[in-house]
């Protein structure tokens, strides 16, 4: 099993190759992806691209968790209502 | 800017799309394949770290993968239709338009989600969609989980669910004791599906369940069911949900293709209303995956223009549609789970709009208006669906771009503005 760093939030962490961002998320013991409109935090949720509950700040960009996978040094963040 | 040309265009990679582009590639034809997921297999064969592929799902893998003339693109979105016989295209590198002279639509279906107290909290996900986060990496070692709603997909996450260390503390399955036992007596008829059902039963299965209502504050901690004629609370950390499947046909509505009983309509040889546009698979009608593969394959066959070849599996795709039918027979929903969402349940998860803000409203149009409901990310995909089933309401139109995308895509649907106005 080969292990990647990245960030995610700030924390440095190390998952393991080939898995999602969404389930690099889970395993920080800190689920939520976002806070909603009226203010609850979300989690991924349909799991296959069609909610988008998972939507994350990759490096920048916002993107899925549940449909992107882990690359090496990659800065995750979660996102505020938008 | 990355414009692309082919002959025949398939949209998703699952079974459907996998034997589509496999018949397809017999004519010599240039094929395209182009799917969201960041691997090819659709929601069944999702590969990933804790998954391990069935044997036919690596065949058809490595066979697509051996075909100089089929092109494969990943984790690749179709956004809209940006001309005839045009669609545009996003992915991580950019976005582009690919001319085709046939499509064949295999976008397969998604879960049906249903709105009940506390169904937004983290740890609340649909069943289906759970098991793509097993399979792409999510431990649950050490987790309790309860799994709910109906259908069979419910056995196959359980399974995933054990496979993943987690617990299994109930499975709520809201059919009838006597229609799953009216199902279960004609399954022999299936063979296959006799030994899948054997391998997959779970002891925590409970018919006449389904789920009242997600407790916590921040995430998830309990829930409670209604077991028979019993009241029970459950300690959980993880509750799945899915109640059953409805096809994708959002992409196929923007194209004008003809829709009947909520699936793309088709004919004799998998062609929709519209010339030169083929579908297959569970979006025409939820049906499995060896459904899905026997209409995958006639569409690609009959796009090719080898119509023996498609006619040659006419009976096999009756025989699995026959057990389509007996599977939706057996499984229809209750109608008191329309009941199970109050007043302030949220039916829109993306602008938080709850069900007693839109239940006084007619239809998509003034619940729009006056709600937001159905205008955020997800565009309807998740309340708009709810909402037919709940209220009776068909799907809205769907509208351009079919998912957020990025300004850079958006600019290439809409002709240029000109540069200086003075
Ligand atoms: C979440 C989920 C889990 C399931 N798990 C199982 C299981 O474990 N066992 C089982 O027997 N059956 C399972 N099923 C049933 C399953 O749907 C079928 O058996 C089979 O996968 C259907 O094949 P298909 O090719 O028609 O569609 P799918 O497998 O759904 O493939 C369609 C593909 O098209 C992609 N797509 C859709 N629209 C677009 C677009 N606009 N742009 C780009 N790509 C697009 C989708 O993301 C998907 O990858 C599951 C269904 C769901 C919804
Ligand atoms: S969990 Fe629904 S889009 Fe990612």
């Amino acid at each position: 099993m080969k292990l990647i760093s990245l960030t995610i939030a700030g924390l440095p962490c190390q998952v393991q190759e080939g898995i999602t961002v969404a389930a690099a998320l889970s395993a920080s013991g800190q689920d939520h992806c976002r806070i909603s409109v009226s203010q609850q935090p979300r989690a991924a949720f349909c799991g296959m691209g069609v909610c988008q509950e998972c939507r994350v700040i990759i490096d920048g960009i916002q993107r899925l968790a549940c449909q992107t996978l882990c690359q090496g040094g990659m800065k995750i963040e979660r996102s505020g209502n938008k | 800017m990355n414009n692309v040309r082919c002959e025949v265009l398939i949209i998703g990679a699952g079974p459907a799309g996998m034997a589509a582009a496999l018949a397809a590639s017999e004519s010599q034809k240039h094929i395209v394949m182009l799917d969201d997921n960041p691997r090819p297999g659709g929601q069944i064969w999702r590969d990933g770290p804790a998954a391990v592929l069935p044997t036919l799902a690596q065949f058809y893998r490595q066979a697509i993968t051996a075909l100089d003339n089929v092109t494969l693109l990943s984790g690749t979105k179709v956004v809209a239709q940006s001309g005839p016989q045009q669609l545009l295209y996003e992915n991580d590198k950019g976005c582009g338009t690919i001319d085709y002279q046939r499509l064949i639509l295999c976008c397969g279906a998604r879960e049906l989600l249903l709105p009940f107290p506390g169904w937004t909290l983290p740890g609340v996900t649909g069943a289906g969609g759970l098991q793509a986060q097993i399979k792409n990496g999510l431990s649950l070692q050490g987790e309790r989980v309860v799994i709910a709603g109906s259908g069979p997909l419910l056995l196959a996450v359980a399974d995933s669910v054990t496979q993943a260390g987690g617990k299994v503390t109930l499975l709520a399955e809201q059919a009838s004791v006597t229609s799953l036992a009216r199902f279960a007596s004609g399954l022999w008829h299936w063979p296959e599906k006799v030994r899948q059902s054997l391998r997959l039963m779970n002891r925590h299965y409970r018919a006449n369940s389904y789920v009242l209502e997600a407790q916590g504050q921040q995430r998830l901690t309990a829930v409670r069911v209604q077991q028979g004629g019993k009241v029970r609370t459950i300690d959980c950390s993880r509750l799945a949900c899915g109640f059953g499947l409805v096809a994708n046909i959002e992409l196929a509505m923007l194209m004008g293709c003809r829709i009947e009983n909520a699936a793309i309509a088709v004919d004799d040889m998998q062609q929709t209303s519209i010339t030169n546009l083929y579908a297959a698979g569970e979006c025409t009608g939820v049906g499995g995956s060896e459904l899905a593969l026997a209409e995958g394959a006639i569409a690609g066959y009959a796009a090719s223009g080898n119509i023996a070849s498609a006619r040659a599996l006419l009976e096999k795709r009756s025989k699995w549609q026959r057990f389509a039918a007996a599977v939706s027979q057996t499984f229809v929903l209750n109608p008191r789970l329309k009941t199970l969402g109050t007043a302030d349940t949220f039916l829109c998860r993306c602008e938080d709009v709850s069900l007693g803000q839109i239940s006084r409203h007619k239809g998509w149009t003034a619940a729009k208006l006056n709600s937001r409901c159905g205008m955020g990310a997800c565009q309807g995909k998740i309340c708009a669906t709810a909402a037919r089933y709940l209220l009776d309401w068909p799907l809205p139109q769907p509208r351009v771009p079919l998912t957020p995308v990025r300004l850079e895509t958006l600019v290439n649907l809409t002709p240029q503005p000109p540069k200086d106005i003075n």
